[in-house]
């Protein structure tokens, strides 16, 4: 798994690559949590994630909670394939943000 | 065709001098969902006691995820294990922990996840099995149904490779069944998790094979689709769809042995 950092308009761009599992679910939930401390707004970018179990999703609903209490917008872009399947699965689509590219974020 | 996930050439086993496995053979493919079929004591049960190390094999070999189950040793069988979900019969939920402390233990055991992260995937999985509000619960508090669902909410909470579900519909009403049925085909559809399913209720097999194995007395009496199987001309495997009791032969001189030596 790798991250990559980025920007895009008032976002940062964090994007997930590869797997995300329990060996690696803590440095994504580190990552994230880092960001959304400092106030910034999120676009989680799913577009090149292959695969993520659910330790993966649980960080992800972590950071999405603190991104409330801290006030900052928080999307999920480019779900397809087993990562959306499992968001469906868990029903996690109806609480997360779902957007099918990085330029929609602007629109939200 | 890809590798197989589990692979079991020439199988052989005994309890004793009882020979209970016969030249089995079998591979399955990954995230194929693989039904075992067969009357009591028709040896399911023990084909999934080799499939998790518990028994190692007479004659023969198994591989599971590549490694040799006769011959693995104690650290990788381990990180094998940890790859692979079992759900039992009867749930076999700790009676003294709570439902959320049983599906959580396999993480506190393997993982260093914050608590929080696995109070969150406790949660999700609880979800999942429509048992969400029961975690608080001690398992003797639960139905049958629900012990059931608690047992696999343990068995995929570190979302394995491979799941071993022993008698997933037995003895719940036909929705609850037919619920879990579908559970499990969109678990498979949305983690690719190989099952491999011992069962003896016909129309959940059928609904939710990809490839039914069905054994009698321990041999193979074939591995086919359902549609395969429900065509077949085998009477013993027509019995069993059709619920047949078995129409033996009797043989009187051998019986009149068995009653007087017990051989």
């Amino acid at each position: 798994m790798n991250i990559d950092i980025g920007d895009f308009e008032q976002f940062k761009v964090i994007k997930l690559l590869g797997e995300v599992d329990l060996h690696n679910s803590r440095e994504v939930k580190n990552t994230i949590l880092d960001y959304v401390e400092k106030q910034c707004h999120i676009l989680v970018d799913f577009s090149e994630l292959d695969y993520i179990d659910s330790s993966g999703m649980a960080t992800l609903v972590e950071a999405f909670n603190r991104s409330k209490t801290k006030n900052v917008d928080f999307h999920i872009v480019g779900a397809k394939g087993a990562p959306l399947q499992v968001l469906k699965l868990t029903r996690l689509d109806s609480i997360f943000s779902l957007l099918d590219s990085i330029e929609q974020a602007t629109d939200q | 065709m890809t590798q197989a996930i589990i692979s079991i050439s020439d199988l052989n086993t005994h309890y004793g001098d009882r020979q209970v496995l016969f030249d089995v053979n079998l591979d399955v493919q990954p995230g194929e969902i693989m039904v075992i079929m067969g009357g009591s004591g028709s040896g399911k049960s023990t084909l999934l006691k080799h499939l998790l190390a518990l028994k190692k094999p007479s004659q023969g070999k198994i591989a599971v995820d590549g490694q040799d189950i006769g011959t693995i040793s104690s650290k990788n069988l381990r990180e094998l294990r940890k790859k692979m979900g079992v759900a039992f019969q009867g749930g076999a939920l700790l009676s003294s922990l709570t439902v959320g402390e049983n599906v959580r233990l396999p993480l506190e055991h393997n993982t260093n996840l914050d608590t929080q992260t696995i109070d969150i995937m406790v949660r999700l999985k609880l979800e999942l099995m429509s048992l969400s509000g029961f975690e608080n619960l001690m398992p003797a508090e639960l139905s049958g149904g629900m012990l059931k669902r608690a047992g696999l909410a343990r068995a995929v909470i570190m979302d394995p490779k491979i799941l071993c579900f022993d008698e997933p519909s037995a003895g719940l009403d036909p929705v609850t069944s037919v619920e879990l049925d579908e559970l499990i085909l969109k678990l498979r559809e949305a983690m690719n998790m190989t099952m491999i399913i011992v069962t003896h209720e016909l129309e959940s097999a059928f609904k939710i094979a990809d490839r039914i194995m069905v054994l009698f007395d321990g041999k193979v009496a074939m591995v086919g689709t359902p549609e395969e199987v429900r065509n077949s001309d085998d009477k013993r495997i027509q019995n069993l769809i059709n619920r047949k009791s078995r129409d033996e032969e009797v043989d009187g001189d051998a019986y009149l042995k068995r009653l007087v030596t017990g051989d």
